[in-house]
């Protein structure tokens, strides 16, 4: 006797992979679904053809010298964050504390700068800068991976709470340091002297800070790929009773990792401070810390990829506030757009994990 | 004494508005969804909130306080649900990363609640300049009989809602069906599967209830802890930041979250309160409810204790497998 | 013997999966107020046809009638409304959650709970049949005997009456076992049917009225207990000796290579997995593992390995160059690498935790490597001229070098591990199920690779379920039974039935005259 079967209308299977092309091109296709969806909100709140708000923001992130100079300014910064939790990313640990890092390296930073600005000279400042950030930033993250290596502790929420520990950190050092006094602001850091300020190389101000970030893309891909630390951050992440199979030290590779992310994040810090704001302010990170988490996700933690990514979003940034000022709206636009493409591209990475079947009638047995 | 009471005052206004989002926020993680969206989700419900009661006000010469009042809750509510609803179709069904997804939540609850709070504040003539008084006194009125009651008779009712939720909802999850259902879901969804269980209704409507219930919160936020206004300062932010760290003070318990809350109000205030404080040590005492937090974090993953520990399968995706 | 009509009746079933087949053609009949043993061995097939039954898989052919009616069971939820309840090796419980609220758990009911009702409806039940269950405890409180107990009166909260048990007392002490016996013996004068997959014999002739033997997936008959004793049960089981033709060369001057003394494991919930083994691993031979799944093989290797705790015992390795001995007990795989010690494990779980799924050929011949040289940097060329030697000695089936692992079949798979292992030349070899799923043609490459390894004069200790092969294979048999060294044979002229009989009670027949 037959069984019949009734097959599901619907029914979701895993892909097996997925070649690199296929995948940006669902990519893309989110992608410009987000933007058509934008497209249609914009023109229902302020009734303006899309094609010339998009001309505008690119305007806005191109439209000058200087203007591309603070573009790639504010990439390499995202950019820089997403390097620093691809190794943590890599090892399955979910540093949501990168804001927190950030300000923290921030406020080292700001330290030298503000005690020894009379008496060093700026490259020993840089040099005492990058030294103490790095440690302030490791140490940040360090104590989340402890916890979790010795006692399983869960580092979602831990990193997250650093984050605000350190947030009221920096309002306690802004008030420590304002100036001028009643202001609650850090202001300019040795404004007269520039002391402890990156140089201008070749007359531009922001090319020191993309060459640090440049050398940091290549070298954690680098150290992801080619190091035996990095093979390590691989196994831990993608098999950890594998990792105990051959003897890795679990436990250290967990701490030694969340101490390098935290660093590089502190590093971060350090750039912004000393060679962008050139202040410490709750705002020195400005949200970017959760940004690069995105950032470091979609691009699947290869640092080369978080260029494009870091540059999309920044161009979408930037790109709202020209909008804003050209057309008189509010800037808070490109977060509501940033959101939006973001969870068309979330949801679209559906498509290159799994296949829809669609029923086709009945099977017999 | 005056300064007692005045800091209890700040601190349960303070505290009622986290602990909304806290009470929701419990439900959609007992689900075993960690949604780091709470502060989108409070910026929509605020100014929906605020968006609905202000364009009813603008558009009548008499705004009646109860139809701005309902107007506005059914708004938040709208954009709560919806808020969750996103979070709950990509993670659960097109199984995007818990964390990520939130974030971007939040992201753009941020942005939508800034652009329209600035839209909103450029209609009304400049920032600040947004007053919706007829709903945001409605929503203030305090209730009749405790009128006389010291500190008491200053509280909106929204302070008495928020309670009464809380104890709602630890009756739901403790000693309801639904709720142990529920809580099975959240600590091993390949059991509750086995048992009949439908995994994926659950999730849904625990993440979008306890999104309209965190909405809630940041309704009450713009009502009554700012008065029916917009400021473009993250000051829900912070808050929804402050509810997601009660959920684990609270160690996922309703009831526990209540004085919880409070307490956290009491430390976000005391440096006001405690005088000969320099502005900077004033910062490092609202720190507290952090630290605390990260404390009892620490102290439940070392003693192990089970009633205090996270829903076993918080943050982790479920896929059934195929036959 | 009067008989009712059977309450389940299964026609025909067939199941496979890819190209195992692990029923074929079974018919079996459940009958209310009787006690079923479902007997074999690892592979036999008896777990897939219970799991068939409670719904887990759905058969390729053949029907099923419970109650006269013919049924379709879809899903585990199909089965309660039939009256049947499987409880599983693996519980499914909650842990936060009491026994109570984890038995009633999905019941459809009133919105608001009423545990005291729960709880007097529980203990009725145990009185009823002299379980023994506080419905308030928690779960996590709870030792491996009472989470089964919760699990027994789960299905009967549900209504079951007809109770499958997969292999109950594999976790139970001997008290428990009888406690539990107990029990059934209440259920079966209830009228309840009972069927348990086992594979010890002495409780299937202390508990069962009937029994029916699997093997290989075919059924090969069923008996009443009292019409049959452990000797002619283990011939159903294990079947004839069948002659493999696999190579055993002769060892060159065996010497002690690992010597485990009194070695005692538990496992995580407590319960010993090994008692008081003590052996010799001699260099240039097989040593064979033999023993039912669960009798502690995989503890044996995994402490040895470094990978699981002791309780008590040493694991004394003697250096092959200059006889010094190293006491391994205790010390972790990176500790035991580091002193130098070449030993080589491939795992029973080889995607789990012997590869990287997710990681390419050359990837994981580094899993061993990685850390040789100076450098920070990985050296991917050796590890890469690895894996093209292996792939073509051992003929791997693979489209290339980067593609992952997990995408071989199960026999490439085993390939690439046992390739990798053995090429650091290691002095003690343990393999675990080394052919388990594999080919006819994969089988025998194996074989080939650790006769020459034992020709190098590595010490090998192979664990595998299949009597034949360690008959044919191994120079010595240890047979392990519920965690004790039941009986050390010569593998030469080894009698298949007796070590069956070794592995399911200890020592064997006491009436055979044993070789060890």
């Amino acid at each position: 006797m037959t069984q019949t079967h009734k097959v599901p209308f619907m029914r979701i299977a895993k892909r097996e992979s997925m070649p690199l092309w296929h995948s940006l091109l669902i990519w893309l296709i989110g992608l410009v679904l987000a933007l058509a969806v934008s497209a249609i909100v914009i023109y229902a709140i302020v009734h303006l053809n899309p094609i010339k708000i998009y001309t505008a923001m690119f305007e806005g992130n191109f439209g000058s010298e200087r203007r591309a100079w603070v573009f790639l300014r504010d990439m390499v910064m995202l950019l820089c964050i997403g390097i620093g939790l691809a190794p943590a990313f890599r090892m399955r640990f979910w540093n949501i504390g990168a804001e927190g890092q950030i300000l923290i390296g921030g406020i080292a930073t700001a330290a030298v700068m503000i005690y020894g600005g009379a008496t060093m000279p700026t490259w020993a400042l840089l040099v005492l800068s990058v030294v103490v950030s790095c440690i302030a930033g490791a140490i940040w993250g360090g104590i989340p991976g402890a916890f979790k290596a010795r006692y399983g502790t869960n580092e979602t929420l831990f990193t997250l709470m650093m984050n605000y520990v350190a947030i009221q950190l920096t309002s306690f050092f802004v008030a420590v340091w304002e100036n001028p006094y009643g202001s609650n602001t850090v202001g300019v850091i040795n404004q007269q002297t520039q002391a402890g300020w990156f140089p201008a190389i070749l007359g531009q101000k922001y090319l020191l800070n993309i060459l640090i970030v440049m050398v940091l893309t290549v070298a954690m891909f680098i150290y992801l790929r080619y190091s035996k630390h990095g093979y390590e951050i691989a196994v831990v992440g993608e098999s950890e009773k594998t990792a105990r199979y051959i003897g890795i030290n679990v436990n250290k590779v967990i701490l030694r990792t969340m101490m390098l992310s935290g660093a590089i994040c502190g590093l971060t810090g350090f750039i912004t401070v000393a060679g962008s704001s050139h202040t410490i302010s709750t705002s020195t990170a400005g949200g970017s810390g959760f940004t690069a988490i995105i950032v470091a996700w979609l691009a699947k933690f290869n640092t080369f990829v978080m260029i494009l990514v870091a540059g999309l979003l920044v161009f979408l940034e930037k790109g709202a506030i020209q909008i804003a000022s050209q057309y008189n709206l509010n800037d808070y636009a490109s977060e509501m757009i940033t959101g939006i493409i973001l969870f068309f591209i979330l949801g679209s990475e559906f498509f290159t994990h799994y296949r829809l079947i669609f029923r086709r009638g009945k099977e017999v047995e | 004494m005056e300064q007692i009471l005045s800091l209890t005052q700040a601190a349960l206004v303070f505290g009622t508005v986290i602990l909304f989002g806290a009470v929701g926020e419990i439900l959609t993680e007992k689900s075993g969804n960690l949604n780091l969206g709470v502060p989108g989700i409070m910026y929509l419900g605020g100014i929906a909130g605020l968006a609905g009661s202000f364009m009813y006000e603008m558009s009548t010469a008499n705004p009646i306080p109860l139809v701005g009042l309902l107007i506005a809750l059914l708004c938040t509510l709208a954009a709560s649900l919806l808020g969750g609803l996103i979070y709950s179709f990509l993670t659960i069904t097109l199984r995007a990363n818990q964390n990520v997804t939130g974030l971007t939540l939040t992201i753009f609850g941020s942005g939508v609640a800034n652009f329209f709070g600035g839209a909103m504040n450029t209609m009304a003539g400049g920032v600040g300049q947004i007053s919706v008084a007829a709903t945001s006194g409605a929503y203030r009125a305090t209730l009749p009989f405790l009128d006389n009651v010291g500190v008491l008779s200053s509280l909106g009712f929204m302070v008495y809602v928020a309670l009464i939720l809380a104890f709602v909802m630890s009756w739901f999850l403790n000693k309801t069906r639904m709720g142990l259902n529920l809580r099975s879901v959240g600590e091993n969804p390949a059991t509750a599967d086995a048992v009949g269980i439908n995994v994926t209704k659950y999730k849904y409507m625990a993440t979008c209830i306890g999104a309209a219930i965190t909405g809630l919160g940041g309704l009450y936020y713009v009502m009554d802890y700012i008065k029916g206004t917009w400021a473009n300062d993250a000051g829900i932010e912070r808050l929804g930041w402050l509810a997601v760290a009660l959920v684990i003070f609270a160690r996922w318990k309703p009831k526990q979250a209540i004085w919880g809350s409070y307490l956290f109000g009491v430390l976000f205030w005391l440096y006001f309160y405690i005088g000969g404080l320099t502005r900077s040590s004033q910062e490092l005492f609202k720190m507290l409810p952090y630290v605390v937090t990260i404390v009892v974090l620490i102290v439940v993953s070392i003693r192990r204790k089970h009633e205090n520990q996270p829903p076993e399968s918080l943050g982790l995706p479920y896929f059934r497998e195929d036959r | 013997m009067q008989r009712d009509k059977a309450t389940v009746s299964m026609r025909n079933i067939t199941k496979t999966f890819g190209s195992v087949l692990a029923n074929e053609h079974v018919n079996l009949d459940i009958y209310k107020g009787e006690i079923l043993a479902l007997l074999g061995e690892n592979g036999s097939g008896k777990t897939t046809l219970m799991n068939i039954l409670s719904g887990i898989y759905f058969p390729d052919t053949g029907h099923i009638r419970v109650n006269g009616q013919e049924v379709s069971i879809r899903s585990p939820k199909d089965v309660y409304r039939l009256g049947i309840g499987m409880v599983h090796q693996h519980f499914k419980l909650v842990n936060v959650l009491t026994a109570a609220e984890n038995i009633i758990l999905g019941m459809p009911g009133k919105g608001k709970l009423d545990l005291k009702a729960v709880g007097e409806q529980i203990l009725k039940i145990c009185n009823l049949y002299g379980f023994d269950i506080n419905p308030e405890q928690k779960v996590y409180d709870m030792s491996v005997s009472q989470k089964q107990t919760v699990e027994i009166v789960k299905v009967l909260y549900r209504g079951a009456d007809i109770l499958i048990l997969d292999e109950p007392t594999a976790v139970l002490t001997p008290q428990e076992t009888e406690k539990l016996f107990c029990v059934l013996r209440n259920l079966r004068k209830d009228g309840k049917a009972i069927v348990i997959i086992t594979h010890k014999l002495h409780e299937v002739e202390e508990i069962s009225d009937r029994v029916a033997v699997l093997r290989r997936g075919v059924n090969v008959g069923e008996l009443a207990t009292k019409d049959t004793n452990a000797a002619e049960m283990t011939n159903m089981m294990v079947g004839h000796a069948v002659s493999l033709n696999i190579a055993r060369p002769e060892p060159k001057d065996p010497q002690p290579r690992l010597v485990v003394d009194h070695l005692t494991v538990k496992d995580a919930d407590g319960v010993v997995r090994l008692a008081d083994v003590s052996f010799t691993a001699n260099s240039g031979e097989v040593l064979g593992i033999a023993g039912i799944s669960g009798c502690g093989q995989k503890e044996l290797l995994e402490s040895i390995a470094g990978l699981e705790p002791l309780e008590q015992g040493s694991i004394r390795y003697i250096r092959p160059e200059d006889g010094k001995e190293f006491d391994l007990a205790g010390m972790n795989p990176r500790e035991i690498f580091d002193l130098g010690v070449k030993l080589s494990f491939v795992p029973e779980d080889r995607l789990g935790m012997g590869l990287v799924g997710n990681m390419d050929l050359t990837n994981n011949m580094m899993l061993r490597s990685f850390r040789n040289g100076k450098s920070v940097f990985t050296d991917r060329k050796s590890p890469r001229n690895l894996a093209h030697r292996v792939v073509s000695e051992l003929e791997v089936n693979t489209p290339g070098l980067t593609i992952p692992v997990r995408k071989l079949s199960g026999g490439n798979v085993q390939k690439v591990l046992v390739g990798r292992e053995i090429s650091s030349s290691p002095t003690v070899l343990m393999t675990a199920y080394a052919v388990r799923g594999l080919d006819i043609n994969s089988s025998y490459t194996i074989y080939h690779l650790i006769n020459k390894q034992k020709e190098k004069g590595a010490a090998v200790i192979f664990v595998g379920e299949d009597l034949d092969v360690l008959l044919e294979l191994c120079d010595r048999i240890l047979v392990l039974c519920d965690g004790r060294i039941s009986g050390i044979v010569p593998g030469v002229g080894a009698d298949k039935n007796e070590i069956g009989l070794m592995m399911t009670s200890h020592g064997g027949d006491k009436s055979h005259d044993s070789n060890s």
